[in-house]
């Protein structure tokens, strides 16, 4: 037994078919997944999809309706947050209002018990915590700020403290709750640099919720896409935004997000095509994969990147791919999405600012890069393999 | 579901149901001490009330007999107690709307940005310092009819029963002045400065934005007003008990100077009946507030 | 009384002649206020006879310059005062610490029968002393608490007032904030001292400022309970003003202006909580 407790790694957090309801409503089901030791974990999905009572669970916040949870080889479904070892960072930072930056910080330090250098836990000296907070304040820049109370800081400051709180009590895992979403633009973005670095330094798993997937595909190790209660996907980020598992992951990663429409296939074997209300596109499903059979009905996927226009603005070119008319055009300085109407879809392009763009109302034909093109089952919603 | 069987469990962590029994627990210790008093001073009491109402105590209070609700009739429609409700209604309306519009006037006058104004406002609330007690020796010192500076009007004279109820209402008028100032202030000062910018844009006079625009915004602030000013005017005793004791020729007994002035052990039963009644029309005031707020917060969403 | 960021008149201060009209209805609003205050005072300073005699002048006549120290010893105010400030000081103890503990109950703890015990908590607020004092009176007979400190505090030791405005400040309170806190270990007593009494105690100031006012001012209880002169509270030694002998009342007039100073105090020094106190009952309705 002893020998599992030390080999085990302590800071994996396994989730084993857990559910979380709340009376009548399921708020999250079934979930089964595994936070390796040391990685930076993102939750990601829309706002009620249950990413934050996944982390709340986590914490000891919420209680597991069923299922097991564990943190390292511990079940911890009926320990208390305090026991758990982790360290929340709350999207409003949740500073004490009343006390200065080292009382918020030393908060974690005071009532609860730890082991230092493997000794049975008790609680921390004064010199310890002084010492401890020293060092976290000066991990995040804080050390000329640890008399002031939280009203006097900026977001920003107020950002670090939440941080330095965290880290104080050297957990087994932090778990942060959408914790840039309260700063501006600028910020945001050196932060989330800030805490990748600090993730490399502390090497300690981070669970991260957020609903931002610039925030998730930037920062995470791996994403978890989480939708209606259930785990959608779990991979690293290329993976989930490659090759997306469903048309729910297929839709919410990316911007702007990947094309769908139906269509038939209507040549099998490893290069098919398909044909749809617009017209033929041709699939090169790759070495792995098989088309399914001729005449199966199907959702094309197909991200904007992978769209070709044939050179508008000429004339009496040849007339393949999807016939489309441009509806709209955004220009972002670096690229531009060019949104069309194809048979009463709306297909979006994304294509290098060059060149001149298309005039609005133009009717062009649309190529797709062949090794890119996504199937799924119009019935499951499923990625055909 | 897996059985965690296998694995280590913390056994001094305390599960949820655990918790839950120490939350009641707990709560039961924090409630406690405010539920005893509660129990002895307001529930028990209440029980008593109907008690008394029902049965008839002799000269001594050494026995009592059950007379039902006969005893309920019989006070209720006493002389005597009507009497007390008029008198008491009277009240009300000798104090409630005289000391309203002029909390409101001081209010307004005291609401605008001025040097100094805060020594104004400090005046104008200044009443609240005072008790009851302490109002009623200074209307004492007013208009006391053998020495007091007012003491020959004739409008307020203590000595006159026509009178008599109106000097006392005027110590109440001036002693809630401050409370009344306080919070109509607050409530004008909660107003928006964008609306009554908006409203002089719109070609609103000052008197017109007054009626149009301030009174419909601060009417949750005077109907609180109303309510306890009439709550206050219901309960008074110690302006009768020190400017008139009742007088003259039992002017000024209100509801509670007649349950309380000095009674035998057989008029328990009677007082506790007026007390009932008197508990009814608070009800009733308190209740009539809740139905009106409601209102308003459908009107306001 | 906070700054006045909004003014009914003209935002700006307008001419001259418009500012000085309006310190003119200002302190004319001020002597019509002031004046009853000023007459007591003045009053005070020498017999009713001297004053009538002179045609009841508005300024002091034959000023009795010992008045208050006669006031004070003649009255026994000092006695006096002593009980009301210990009358006082325990129901306002008391009163914070059971309305603190049950708001915390009524917002933090999950206990079956809490509604319940919530919805009868508050029906205590529609129950005014002069309903229940019959009762009470025998009740404090029958204990034997007739003058004594008992009496006069007992049935005031709690308020569902202070329940509801307590808990309504500690409902305010973020739920990260108490998330935090269990996950630094805080249990409820550790949070209640460092977290909640803290954040609220704006709130639990107004409140007791309140608890001050209405306990030092009690006139109904004390009244109905006290039937020796030596447990008399300042508001009760008020009542001899208008028995005393006509040479003599004024020392009951000078008894007054004393009586009300604590409370004076507390307005100059205490403004801020008294307003938020008084009008928070405004915003509960």
């Amino acid at each position: 037994m002893l020998a599992d407790v030390v080999s085990v790694s302590v800071s994996r957090v396994l989730f084993e078919d857990v559910t979380k309801s709340f009376g009548e409503v399921v708020a999250v089901d079934s979930l089964d997944l595994e936070v390796i030791d040391g990685e930076f974990l993102v939750l990601l999905g829309p706002s009620g999809c249950g990413k934050t009572t996944v982390l709340r669970m986590v914490a000891g916040l919420e209680t597991v309706t069923q299922g097991t949870l564990r943190i390292g080889n511990r079940v911890v479904n009926d320990v208390e947050a305090k026991d758990r070892d982790v360290a929340m960072v709350f999207q409003s930072y949740a500073l004490y209002p009343h006390m200065n930056v080292r009382k918020n910080i030393e908060s974690p330090l005071v009532a609860r018990h730890f082991s230092v250098d493997g000794g049975a836990p008790r609680k921390l000296t004064a010199s310890e915590r002084s010492q401890r907070i020293t060092q976290a304040a000066e991990t995040l820049g804080l050390a000329s700020l640890l008399d002031r109370k939280p009203a006097a800081l900026s977001g920003g400051q107020r950002q670090r403290v939440a941080l330095a709180r965290a880290i104080v009590s050297r957990p087994a895992a932090f778990l942060m709750d959408e914790p840039l979403s309260n700063l501006d633009a600028k910020l945001r973005a050196e932060t989330r640099l800030e805490l990748v670095e600090l993730h490399r330094k502390l090497g300690t798993t981070i669970i991260y919720v957020t609903h931002d997937q610039v925030e998730a595909m930037t920062m995470a190790d791996r994403i978890a896409v989480i939708s209606d209660g259930r785990l959608q996907q779990v991979g690293a980020a290329q993976e989930v935004y490659d090759r997306p598992s469903n048309l729910f992951v297929a839709h919410f990663m990316g911007s702007p997000p990947m094309n769908t429409f139906e269509a038939t296939v209507a040549g099998g074997g490893r290069e098919g095509e398909v044909t749809g209300a617009a017209g033929r596109v041709r699939i090169d499903a790759g070495p792995a994969i098989s088309l399914p059979p001729v005449g199966s009905r199907v959702v094309v996927g197909v991200r904007p990147e992978h769209l070709r226009s044939q050179g508008h603005g000429q004339q009496g070119r040849q007339q393949e791919g999807l016939r489309a008319r441009v509806s709209a055009v955004e220009w972002l300085g670096y690229e531009r999405h060019v949104i069309c109407d194809v048979a009463g879809r709306t297909i979006t392009l994304r294509e290098p600012a060059e060149g001149q763009a298309p005039n609005l109302g133009e009717e062009i034909y649309l190529d797709v890069v062949a090794n890119h093109v996504l199937l799924f089952d119009p019935a499951t919603s499923e990625r055909i393999p | 579901m897996t059985k965690p069987l296998a694995v280590p469990v913390d056994e001094d962590h305390v599960r949820s149901r655990r918790r839950s029994i120490k939350d009641t627990m707990l709560g039961l210790a924090f409630l406690g001490p405010s539920a005893v008093i509660f129990t002895a001073f307001f529930f028990y009491p209440l029980y008593r009330l109907v008690w008394l109402g029902l049965h008839q105590q002799n000269r001594t209070g050494t026995r009592e007999r059950w007379v039902g609700f006969s005893q309920y009739a019989d006070t209720l429609t006493s002389a005597d107690f009507l009497d007390g409700v008029r008198i008491s209604a009277t009240y009300v309306l000798y104090t409630v709307p005289l000391g309203l519009v002029l909390g409101v006037l001081l209010a307004v006058v005291a609401d605008r940005k001025l040097r100094g104004i805060k020594v104004f406002q400090t005046i104008f609330a200044s009443t609240v310092a005072s008790s009851v007690a302490v109002a009623s020796v200074i209307f004492f010192v007013l208009i006391n009819p053998q020495v007091g500076y007012f003491g020959d009007v004739s409008f307020l004279s203590l000595s006159d029963p026509g009178s008599a109820l109106r000097g006392v209402a005027l110590s109440s008028v001036w002693q809630n002045l401050g409370l009344t100032f306080i919070i109509v202030l607050a409530g004008l000062q909660a107003i928006p400065a964008e609306i009554n910018e908006a409203a002089t844009l719109d070609g609103y006079g000052p008197f017109r934005r007054f009626w149009r625009i301030t009174i419909p915004l601060i009417s949750p602030s005077l109907m609180f007003l109303v309510v306890v000013l009439t709550v206050f005017a219901f309960q008074a005793y110690a302006q009768v008990d020190i400017l008139t004791g009742g007088g003259p020729a039992g002017a000024t007994e209100t509801l509670v100077w007649k349950i309380f002035s000095d009674k035998e052990p057989s008029q328990y039963g009677e007082g506790a009946v007026m007390a009932s009644g008197l508990f009814v029309i608070t009800l009733g005031v308190t209740l009539a507030q809740f139905r009106i707020l409601e209102k308003r917060v459908h009107y306001g969403a | 009384m906070s700054a006045g960021a909004t003014a009914t008149g003209d935002p700006t201060l307008g001419p001259v002649w418009k500012r000085a009209s309006w310190y003119a209805v200002l302190s004319a609003l001020s002597v019509l206020v002031l004046f009853p205050i000023y007459m007591t005072i003045v009053r005070a300073l020498s017999t009713p006879r001297d004053y009538v005699q002179r045609g009841q002048p508005l300024y002091p006549v034959a000023v009795q310059p010992d008045i208050f120290g006669r006031a004070w010893t003649q009255g026994d105010l000092g006695r006096q005062m002593a009980l009301s400030a210990v009358v006082t000081a325990i129901i306002v103890t008391a009163q914070l610490t059971t309305s603190i503990l049950s708001a915390y109950a009524f917002s933090f703890l999950q206990f079956r029968g809490r509604t319940a015990m919530f919805y009868l908590f508050m029906a205590t607020l529609m129950l005014p002393l002069e309903v229940t004092l019959i009762p009470n009176v025998d009740t404090v007979q029958s204990l034997g608490w007739f003058n004594s400190i008992q009496g006069l505090t007992a049935p005031f030791l709690a308020t569902a007032f202070g329940t509801f405005l307590i808990r309504q400040g500690f409902l305010g309170i973020p739920r990260d904030l108490r998330d935090a806190a269990a996950l630094d270990g805080f249990g409820h007593l550790a949070f209640l001292w460092r977290v909640a009494i803290p954040i609220t105690r704006p709130v639990v100031a107004s409140f007791g400022v309140i608890a001050f006012l209405s306990a030092w001012n009690q006139y109904l209880w004390p009244r109905a309970i006290v039937n020796e002169a030596k447990w008399n509270t300042i508001q009760i030694g008020l009542k001899n003003v208008g028995a005393a002998n006509v040479d003599e009342m004024n020392i009951g007039v000078a008894a007054a202006i004393i009586a009300a100073l604590p409370v004076l105090a507390l307005l100059i020094f205490l403004q801020r909580h008294l307003v938020r106190g008084l009008t928070a009952g405004a915003v509960k309705g």
